[in-house]
């Protein structure tokens, strides 16, 4: 049982991963990012049937953060979009050098 | 041990001789800061405020010289009552101190260094006093005395240093003064380059002066004279190599300094700067720095008769050749400044013949008949510049075909000139006489002493010197005829304008005419004085000067007698001291009179005359083209070396290895530039992988 939630951790976490490094949009990319993080949440759970309750403790702390991370980070996107009217970050490059 | 040394108290009570260094430093202080305040960017100064400054400058300058002298003059004169008097050596603080080399911020006063100081102190007086005069018009008056207080400053430490360090620090500093003073009418090009030709050549020598300290310290552990004294003659061998490598560094230095054969070529440039500078600087006290440098280190060379022989010999080659070139220059200074290298030229023969009580003699005597000359030839330039000013001509003040005539005008300056030719043309009883001839007899006698080292050698000296002191009376009388006597050659209208030199010039000229006259009756052999040469007796002469300097010279001279043996008593073509004195002087009185005749019955050739001179006219016209040689020989090849080092070195080779680390730097920069696209992927993308390769490692 454990392994199989802890494939489905793997699969998810590398979906988000591609995602962020290949999609250009940049809610999309933060969609992927919530999902790295909800990857790690199911290792978390999955495992705390052996290793204790802390890893579901920890998920709690991890839920906290993410939406605290998504207040900030839709703050960000919203105002980049309200600048440039685009979330496409192929056209945000300006701090480049 | 060396403090021990340095602090030891004389026989006689000195009188505060730190204030002898300390007034003309005060001095310099108060002008230069009055020179810059009066000269504050952003402020127009006022008329009045100049003429207020030069006022106090005309206190301040003099006046501090004054009263170094009156110091020197207690000191002098405290020491004159004692028997012996022995040297004071009173140090201030430790200026240099490692664990085994220590040196002292020292003064000594003994014999020599109170001789040299009041020269130094009491023609620098004269001298700042026709400045005055001189220089009233100048814009820089300020800063003029300024600088020339600053080198009566070093010039002191020079001759009241205890060490050779100190020395150096002096010689350094006469040195900065002579090139500030060259060039102190910097706006022209040719007076500032005048100034830095005279700066690089002196280098070559301090060069010399640093080595042979090293070496001194190398082979003395010690630098300071009175270790020296103590014990040169048990450290060194008569002979030696070491004693002769420190004494030819020294000569080295002396050369440069005292503008002799080959690094005389600085001196008559120097001839740049104002004509008071050059009487002070350039013949009365810098130049004969390299004089006192021998005679303090006089124990050295007594003990080095190899480089005794080579100062003998470069002083009298110098004596000559100069000579030769003063005979057909026309700018007056320029003559003098030859004839102030042939004059220097005789002090070293007199130096390196161990007659070094007659070097320093002549050295004095010098100071007083060559600074005569060249205030006189300042008054004469003043006067002439302003006469010609008034009627616009364009012609060269200080070129002597455009004078002649002038004793008309300036009939005290012309008796006053007349005083110093004849002293330096060796006529009796001017001092020149005197102290020239001593140098020349004694060059004669050491030729025919016993075991002289280079009995034929000194022969030749004894003879190129007596034809020089010919050369000599005749170079000089033809630059007093052509400047004073015959008809007037200035532009038409410009007789009425030439005057007399005002009174401040004359006062010192004539205080200088009456020590020219006098000066030489302070050392005159017992055997000259009772015959005629000494008036049979009767006239105040003395042999003092001999004796005054006995505490610093009398070991060195008995090192040389215990060496050679006794003196000849008959000059190399027979005949004793007193027919030679009375031969030389008569040839002498010939030549200024044959001269006199001579050039009165020839005109004087016009300054744009084409009429052609002979070869050897030419040849000594053109300074033997020495300047040309320098310049094909050394300035040249240097320059080229230096060309090919610049190009070929420096940006070949050095500038490309710096540009290529920067090259590759710009490369590695380059690269990384590449992974910086500004797109977030990218930066997640690395991110990954840089966070998988810490996990590989960590795992492993």
């Amino acid at each position: 049982m454990v392994t199989e939630a802890l494939f489905l951790s793997v699969m998810i976490f590398i979906i988000g991963t591609l995602g962020v490094i290949i999609r250009r949009n940049a809610i999309i990319m933060f969609l992927c990012v919530e999902l790295q993080l909800n990857a790690v949440n199911l290792a978390f759970v999955a495992l705390s049937r052996h290793a204790g309750i802390e890893g579901q403790l920890f998920v709690f702390f991890v839920m906290t953060v993410a939406a605290a991370e998504a207040a900030v980070g839709l703050a960000i996107i919203i105002s980049i979009f309200r600048h440039y009217e685009t979330v496409i970050t192929d056209n945000i490059s300006f701090l480049r050098w | 041990m060396v403090r021990s040394i340095m602090d030891s108290l004389p026989n006689w009570e000195p009188f505060y001789p730190g204030l002898v260094i300390m007034a003309p430093f005060l001095g310099f202080m108060f002008n230069g800061m009055l020179s810059l305040y009066i000269n504050r960017p952003g402020i127009k100064t006022t008329s009045q405020d100049i003429s207020r400054s030069k006022k106090i400058s005309s206190v301040i300058g003099p006046g501090s010289i004054l009263v170094s002298f009156v110091v020197v003059a207690i000191n002098g004169l405290r020491m004159f009552v004692v028997e012996h008097p022995s040297a004071l050596v009173k140090s201030y603080w430790t200026w240099i101190e490692t664990s085994n080399f220590v040196v002292e911020a020292a003064i000594q006063v003994d014999s020599l260094s109170l001789v040299m100081m009041t020269v130094i102190t009491g023609v620098g007086f004269l001298i700042h006093i026709f400045s005055m005069s001189y220089m009233e018009n100048e814009k820089g008056y300020a800063r003029y005395f300024a600088y020339l207080n600053l080198f009566v400053f070093f010039m002191l430490v020079l001759v009241m240093g205890s060490s050779y360090p100190i020395m150096f620090v002096g010689w350094e500093g006469v040195g900065l003064c002579s090139y500030l003073l060259i060039g102190y009418w910097f706006e022209d090009e040719e007076k500032a380059s005048a100034g830095k030709k005279a700066f690089i050549v002196n280098r070559i020598g301090d060069l010399g002066f640093l080595l042979g300290i090293f070496l001194l310290y190398g082979a003395l552990g010690a630098v300071d004279y009175q270790t020296l004294a103590a014990s040169a003659s048990k450290t060194f061998v008569y002979g030696g190599g070491w004693v002769t490598l420190i004494t030819l560094f020294f000569l080295l230095a002396g050369v440069g300094k005292s503008a002799q054969i080959p690094l005389f070529v600085w001196l008559p440039d120097a001839m740049a700067g104002p004509t008071p500078v050059s009487a002070l600087i350039h013949a009365a006290t810098m130049v004969t720095a390299g004089i006192y440098l021998i005679v303090r280190s006089s124990i050295l060379y007594s003990l080095a008769p190899l480089s005794s022989a080579i100062v003998a010999g470069i002083g009298v080659c110098t004596a000559f050749f100069a000579a030769t070139i003063a005979c057909k220059q026309y700018d007056i200074k320029k003559v003098l400044a030859y004839s102030t290298i042939s004059q220097l030229g005789y002090m070293f023969l007199g130096v390196g013949v161990g007659a070094y009580t007659a070097g320093v003699f002549h050295l004095v005597t010098h100071a007083f008949f060559k600074a005569l000359l060249f205030l006189g030839a300042g008054a004469v330039i003043h006067s002439m510049h302003h006469a010609l000013h008034k009627v616009h001509s364009g012609d060269d003040p200080q070129d002597m075909r455009n004078m002649g005539g002038l004793r008309k005008f300036m009939p005290i300056t012309c008796v006053l000139m007349w005083v110093a030719t004849l002293a330096i043309s060796g006529v009796w009883p001017f001092s020149g006489f005197f102290s020239k001839d001593e140098i020349i007899w004694m060059t004669g006698s050491l030729a025919m002493a016993e075991s002289s080292p280079f009995p034929l050698l000194y022969k030749l000296y004894w003879s190129m010197a007596l034809l020089t002191a010919l050369l000599t009376a005749f170079y000089m009388t033809r630059f007093m005829v052509m400047t004073f006597h015959g008809k007037n050659r200035t532009t038409e209208g410009t007789q009425p304008e030439i005057i007399e030199a005002p009174k401040l010039m004359l006062l010192p000229l004539m205080v200088l005419g009456f020590l020219s006259l006098f000066g030489g009756w302070i050392n005159v052999t017992p055997d000259l004085m009772k015959s005629a040469v000494g008036g049979f007796g009767f006239l105040p002469m003395t042999d003092w000067l001999h004796h005054w300097l006995e505490p610093v010279i009398s070991e060195s001279v008995a090192i040389q007698l215990d060496n050679v043996g006794e003196l000849g008593h008959q000059s190399p073509a027979g005949g004793g001291e007193v027919s030679w004195a009375l031969i030389s002087t008569t040839a002498a009185i010939c030549i200024v009179t044959t001269t006199i005749y001579r050039m009165s019955k020839n005109e004087v050739r016009s300054v744009g005359s084409k009429s052609k001179d002979g070869k050897i006219s030419q040849l000594l016209y053109n300074k033997w083209y020495i300047d040309e040689l320098y310049d094909q020989w050394i300035v040249r090849p240097l320059w080229r070396i230096s060309h090919f080092c610049w190009k070929k070195f420096d940006q070949g080779l050095i500038d490309r290895a710096v540009n290529f680390s920067g090259r590759i730097a710009k490369g590695i920069g380059w690269f990384g530039s590449l992974f910086h696209t500004g797109q977030v992927n990218t930066y997640a993308f690395f991110l990954t992988l840089g966070l998988l390769a810490a996990l590989i490692m960590v795992m492993s």
